[in-house]
């Protein structure tokens, strides 16, 4: 088991006002699971997200992950667990701009015990991501995408238990976003375990379970095939798509190709 | 392991950071800027100083000692000049008794009216000495041959003349051979004296006048009771008191003065002129000292100033470094590390910009800072203070970035 939550609460402080942004949420995600987390801004899926990424510690509640009991940390010690056991990428990739794509994967290394091959290292991560001709390129000079890859290179290199994926297309293309999730994907199939938060379904559905909360609650915890929501969401995709492609039969003759496309786009992620 | 590898990839990028930011940075380094070159500055010259009154102590004569005739303060009238003046046969005692005593040599004061062919002169500064003399003063002959202890003991008819004389009297370049009249006795010239004039900082004025020289003892025919003193050189430096105490018993003893009885004479060394001259100096150190504390802490509020400003402007790094696992000492560390490179620079500035005051100061020609060097303890004392002011005020920025909340600080654009 990777990440085991008990009853997890967060209160937050705001003036003399309390904000229970988590209340009481139990959670348990296995070895090599891709799972999406979802809820609409308020729900307590940033704070849920933060606490899971070791960021912040709950008000109470337990949380274990793997085997480290993190929630009474001390910052020093929850710093130690995130090097180790988790590997972020944010929306905005957050990549030092003065350094080069390979000094970027570098920089957790920095921080870890291994600094030894840290070099060597680094490149087999970037190599992974495909991007094994640009680590001397700096962030200005590559593309959203690819400074995406060097983020997940960077969350990867110290080989974490867990990647923690916050929005990772947000600020993408929806080609690109196609390809980062594809990415995505691939590292879960080699094992990884992926957790992505988002607001968008069809990110969502490239996950294999999906978590829902609202009011700092869980409210739906399905697979992605099975999740009603997600599924209502596809059927109204493909309906839409369906009545596109439709519109377009009138003038043009290759509607069925655009179609074809977008059911695999849609089916394919949800695999 | 991580709190010894992160100072040493710092420095590169805390150097990258200082250069990305040229003028700011060397505007905040000012202060640590002054504070150094002035160490600098004031140190060499310093040096430069001491060496140049070394100097003028070593041309004065090292190791000098004056014993004199002194009335006593408290009952002057009790004592006759025939009990205070110094006696040819106290001066030849002297050396035997004082082991401290390298050499000495009587001086008396003849005001002598001097005829040289039809010139005629009144008043001719000149002095019975022996041959000592030389090596005591460090006047060393020019042309001809200096006194000889042959002359003092044959009283011989011979003197030496300084180079003003050889001026002023009209002589030859050479004028060794000349027959030149002192008190209507007959005295052949063998040699001349080089001139010294004292330095001004021992009250030496810039004007030289005529000198002659005769041996002491032909000196005693001329006058039976002479005014005299005697001029002698200690063994060393560190002789000097020994000196002191030897003189005082010894004439104390040759002038059968009792218990009661107060000195009738005094003893004077050059080492109360170092004396003083030290006490200056420690002044000068501590007015210093203040100034460039004064100069330490104005350049260290400087640099914190700067370091909070780079805190904030790099807070979202910070939370990055965070997020990926930065604990909060490394990275208090790191920006520790960037305000001691940050100061260090400023040194560095600073003694290349203390330096080149010197260079300029000793391009200036006769300059008495022209022995100027940078003394190593300065440069120590530079780096060493430089290093503590990073440490001391960029402790509150760097534990300021420390204890950032990494989600806030993330947040933060």
């Amino acid at each position: 088991m990777s990440i085991r939550i008990r009853n997890l609460a967060k209160v937050y402080r705001m003036g003399t006002e309390e904000v229970h942004a988590l209340r009481g949420v139990d959670l348990d995600i296995g070895d090599n699971e891709f799972v999406a987390i979802m809820g609409a801004s308020g729900s307590g899926k940033s704070t849920l997200m933060n606490i899971v990424g070791c960021l912040d510690r709950p008000t109470s509640g337990t949380y274990e992950l793997g085997d480290i009991r993190v929630e009474k940390m001390s910052a020093t010690k929850l710093a130690s667990v995130r090097n180790r056991e988790i590997g972020f990428v944010f929306q905005s990739f957050e990549l030092l701009g003065r350094a080069t794509a390979l000094k970027n994967v570098m920089l957790p290394m920095l921080y870890s015990a291994q600094w030894w091959g840290a070099r060597k290292r680094a490149k087999d991560a970037l190599a992974s991501v495909g991007l094994a001709e640009r680590m001397g390129h700096k962030p200005n000079q590559l593309s959203g995408g690819q400074k995406q890859r060097v983020a997940i290179a960077r969350a990867l290199v110290n080989k974490p238990r867990i990647l923690l994926a916050d929005e990772p297309t947000g600020a993408l293309d929806s080609k690109t976003s196609e390809d980062i999730m594809a990415l995505f994907r691939e590292l879960h199939n080699k094992g990884q375990t992926v957790i992505l938060v988002t607001h968008e379904e069809d990110i969502a559905g490239y996950a294999n379970r999906i978590i829902r909360l609202r009011d700092g609650r869980i409210v739906s915890d399905y697979p992605t095939d099975k999740d009603p929501v997600h599924q209502d969401y596809i059927q109204r995709a493909l309906e839409h798509a369906q009545r596109m492609a439709d519109d377009n039969a009138q003038t043009q003759s290759k509607s069925a190709a655009s179609l074809a496309a977008v059911s695999a786009s849609l089916a394919g992620g949800a695999s | 392991m991580t709190l010894l590898r992160i100072p040493v990839l710092t420095v590169g990028t805390a150097v990258a950071q200082i250069w990305a930011n040229k003028v700011r940075s060397m505007l905040t380094t000012l202060g640590i800027i002054i504070a150094v070159a002035s160490v600098i500055i004031v140190s060499s010259v310093a040096v430069g100083l001491k060496q140049y009154m070394l100097d003028q102590f070593a041309s004065f004569g090292a190791n000098k000692v004056w014993i004199f005739p002194d009335w006593p303060d408290d009952q002057p009238e009790r004592y006759t000049w025939r009990q205070v003046r110094i006696t040819p046969e106290q001066a030849r005692g002297l050396l035997e008794n004082c082991p401290s005593l390298k050499r000495i040599s009587p001086i008396m004061n003849l005001q002598a009216r001097v005829q040289i062919g039809d010139k005629l002169r009144d008043f001719v500064k000149v002095e019975g000495i022996s041959p000592d003399w030389h090596e005591i003063e460090q006047r060393f002959v020019t042309v001809g041959r200096p006194f000889k202890s042959i002359d003092e003991e044959e009283k011989a008819q011979v003197c030496l003349i300084n180079d003003k004389g050889v001026e002023e009297l009209g002589l030859p370049a050479d004028p060794t051979g000349t027959v030149v009249l002192l008190d209507s006795r007959r005295f052949t010239i063998i040699g001349v004296v080089e001139t010294k004039t004292p330095s001004p900082l021992f009250g030496g004025r810039n004007e030289t006048k005529v000198e002659m020289f005769i041996p002491f003892s032909t000196g005693e025919l001329m006058r039976p009771e002479p005014g005299m003193y005697i001029v002698g050189q200690t063994r060393g430096a560190e002789f000097v008191d020994d000196v002191k105490a030897e003189v005082r018993f010894y004439m104390r003893r040759a002038r059968g003065l009792g218990p009661g009885e107060p000195n009738t004479f005094g003893v004077e060394a050059i080492d109360q002129v170092i004396g003083e001259f030290n006490k200056i100096a420690a002044a000068f150190s501590v007015g210093l000292a203040g100034l460039v504390g004064i100069s330490l802490v104005v350049g260290g509020i400087g640099i914190m100033n700067i370091m909070l400003v780079s805190v904030s402007e790099r807070t979202h790094e910070i939370g990055l470094r965070k997020a990926v696992g930065a604990q909060p000492a490394v990275i208090m560390l790191q920006f520790l590390v960037e305000a001691v490179v940050l100061c260090l620079v400023g040194c560095a500035i600073g003694i290349v910009l203390g330096a080149g005051v010197i260079m300029l100061l000793k391009l200036a020609p006769d300059s008495p800072v022209g022995k100027s060097e940078i003394p190593v303890w300065s440069l120590i004392l530079s780096v060493g203070f430089s290093a503590f002011t990073g440490v001391v005020f960029g402790m509150g920025p760097a534990i300021k970035a420390a204890s950032l909340d990494p989600i806030e600080a993330l947040r933060h654009e």
